[in-house]
């Protein structure tokens, strides 16, 4: 990649509203977790609660009926959700929540697209003092029961239609699942071993008073993957909220009477904490889309409900690369005062083409889901480098670091050597678990440091760039997908011997998932056979988790102690030398 | 092209990408997305694998058009459908 492209320099005069950070060095140092903890409000007997912090405090104060959530449903309603309303809404699904004998700290888990009802959900059941975990929709049957199994799921709320599609068939193999809640369309009725969620809202009475949960009280599980084994659980408590807040203020500039589009789905960290939560507690309006992306649907909702501050990820930037310049000179975007993006490396020259021709500086940061809020971010008052993702936050120290033979770390101190990002623990939003895995939790430190698993570099300047991931664990879309899991799947089909998946480079994704598979004897590798095992996968995974491309080998390469060599299937998919291929075949 | 042969090109190319789906519950009006369940990512290799069978090309600014498989049949079978 290109690391000299000029920067974007920001001139000051331009400013007509200042930037909550306007020195970086300034703002380091003045900064304090106590302070920003300061700006939340808090419940008697120094216990908090997100939902408290988000909405409760907001209806009973002077933004009761400013709209805390637009939604724009797939057909093109409106809907305005004041404040006030999101409370009662929350309220009411605590109660529901109590009606069902759920207790405090057990899990809630939500598998649906952007509706009203997933956001009144996810802030009833904080309130209640439950612990929400978002799942992405378009995960299929497979990721679902792993995740509500590991997770104990007690509650699900989804739609009628996903839980007869995905749900209704693994309900069996998951006695811990008590309750479905499903949203139906008007005159249908729920399905069979559901309720109906409209009618237990409408039954439920209104006003509850927030439950008093501890500062590390569990709040949020969210999903992620890594090279083997099962998905993890990362455990997020209510304490994370001050880490959303102030980072919505620093790094993505929010301001009173904003106006913010974060175009990810809740299914993922970044649609809770900046989706949800941040702009909430910073009492601001949030724009929510039903649709999937559309350019002109974008560019258009933009202009008309006058976004100010819009947070995308890459892959979406260069969809919108892809549809063309002309796209953009049909709308006026010049409402928007701030644009940022996350979920893999921003490219420089989606930089460039922001800066051309959205005529926007995008913003690139970096976070991650045990991170459970950004880390390092381009600030609003900061010159880009073009392909970096920025520097730290305030109250958040970084390194990169290499890991010592004897186990322990190294700081690396010099510019521009590559190594790992390194995060010293501490602040509010880090993961406090793994869910029931106390060893792979503890394997992410070492020597004071968090290590995320990231390849980074520091240039002398201070700004970090992203090299790549430590591990075989596939970035596609911004998404994590573990191989293990895809593997796995693939070798429930009676052809498959052995399968080896990777990320293949893509131009808009970042990566896709791809699969080698050797196939049983018996079993001829043709057209079909492959149409049939892509089929296999995706009806268990689902398009988010799913290979896009499968080929056949006759054998995959393995080290001698058996473990498949994705690195060697990587390079050579790339047509690169494949490397020291003998230690490899010694690990 | 006439309408049926443009139906069997679009069910062929989504099958490329889904091959598992229920193709017999998908009705003109129906969201192929939602139906399919599909991803953004998919319906970008839909519109390659119908060019690769058609020879239409539709711009990236039109995927929305290709909503439900009636919307789909008139956008391309329209004159300004495409440059196939």
């Amino acid at each position: 990649m290109r690391t000299d492209w000029p920067p974007i320099v920001k001139d000051p005069r331009e400013w007509t509203v200042a930037p909550n950070l306007v020195s970086y060095d300034a703002a380091r140092a003045a900064f304090s977790w106590e302070a920003a903890r300061a700006e939340l409000d808090g419940l008697p007997g120094g216990a908090l609660n997100i939902a408290h912090e988000a909405v409760g405090r907001h209806a009973r104060g002077p933004l009761r009926d400013r709209t805390a959530i637009l939604w724009l449903g797939k057909s093109g309603e409106r809907r305005e959700i004041s404040y006030h309303e999101l409370d009662d809404l929350s309220s009411r699904f605590a109660n529901v929540l109590a009606g069902l004998g759920v207790e405090r700290g057990e899990r809630v888990f939500a598998l649906a697209g952007r509706i009203p009802e997933l956001y009144a959900a996810a802030l009833g059941t904080l309130k209640y003092g439950a612990v929400f975990c978002p799942m992405f929709s378009a995960f299929g049957p497979e990721p679902i029961r792993q995740r509500l199994g590991i997770g104990d799921g007690r509650v699900l709320v989804t739609t009628g239609t996903l839980y007869e599609r995905k749900v209704a068939g693994i309900r069996d193999s998951l006695p811990g699942l008590r309750h479905v809640l499903t949203v139906n369309g008007e005159g249908v009725d729920s399905p069979a071993g559901t309720l109906d969620f409209g009618q237990a809202m409408a039954a439920a009475p209104a006003g509850f008073e927030t439950a008093h949960t501890r500062p590390e009280d569990m709040a949020l599980l969210h999903f992620t993957s890594g090279t083997t084994g099962k998905p993890k659980g990362a455990v997020h408590v209510h304490e994370a909220v001050v880490a959303h807040h102030i980072t919505g203020k620093l790094a993505l500039d929010f301001h009173d009477g904003d106006v913010f589009w974060c175009t990810a789905d809740p299914g993922w960290v970044t649609g809770t904490s900046y989706g949800i939560i941040s702009p909430l507690t910073n009492g601001i309006t949030m724009v929510v889309d039903e649709a999937e992306f559309d350019a002109d649907r974008w560019y258009g909702i933009i202009q008309r409900e006058r976004v100010t501050v819009w947070y995308t990820a890459p892959t979406a930037v260069r969809m919108l690369m892809k549809v063309g310049d002309e796209a953009v000179r049909d709308y006026d975007l010049s409402s928007v005062r701030f644009m940022s993006s996350v979920g893999e490396p921003l490219n420089p020259e989606a930089v460039d083409w922001g800066r051309r021709v959205l005529r926007l500086a995008i913003h690139d940061n970096w976070w991650q889901t045990e991170t459970g809020g950004i880390m390092l971010a381009n600030f609003r008052s900061m010159d880009i480098r073009p392909g970096s993702m920025g520097k730290p936050l305030p109250g958040v120290d970084a390194a990169i670091v290499a890991r010592d033979p004897g186990a322990g770390v190294v700081e690396v101190t010099d510019a521009d050597v590559e190594g790992e990002l390194a995060l010293r623990p501490g602040w509010p939003s880090m993961f406090r678990a793994y869910l029931g895995e106390d060893e792979r939790y503890r394997k992410c430190f070492a020597g004071g440091w968090y290590l995320t698993g990231d390849l980074a570099r520091r240039d002398a300047a201070g700004y970090y760039w992203f090299v790549g991931r430590g591990d075989d664990v596939i970035k596609s879309a911004g998404h994590l997908v573990g191989p293990f899991e895809v593997e796995s799947s693939l070798m429930e089909h009676p052809a498959v011997a052995e399968a080896g998946v990777i990320g293949k480079p893509d131009p808009v994704a970042g990566e896709v998932v791809k699969a080698f598979v050797s196939l049983k004897s018996g079993f001829e590798a043709t057209e079909p056979l492959r149409k049939e095992l892509l089929g296999f996968a995706r009806q268990r995974l689902g398009p988010a988790v799913a290979p896009r491309e499968i080929d056949f080998l006759d054998t995959l390469p393995r080290t001698r102690s058996g473990k498949i060599m994705r690195r060697l299937l990587k390079a050579r998919e790339l047509g690169l030398p494949e490397g020291d291929t003998s230690t490899l075949e010694t690990t | 092209m006439n309408q049926e042969a443009l139906r069997t090109a679009i069910l062929d190319s989504l099958r490329e990408i889904a091959p598992q789906a229920d193709y017999g519950r998908l009705g003109d009006a129906d969201d192929i997305r939602d139906s399919l369940d599909l991803d953004s990512m998919d319906i970008l290799n839909f519109v390659i694998a119908l060019h690769a069978r058609t020879g239409i090309d539709v711009p990236e600014r039109d995927y929305s058009k290709l909503g439900t498989m009636a919307k789909a049949l008139a956008y391309l079978s329209a004159p300004a459908g495409g440059s196939g």
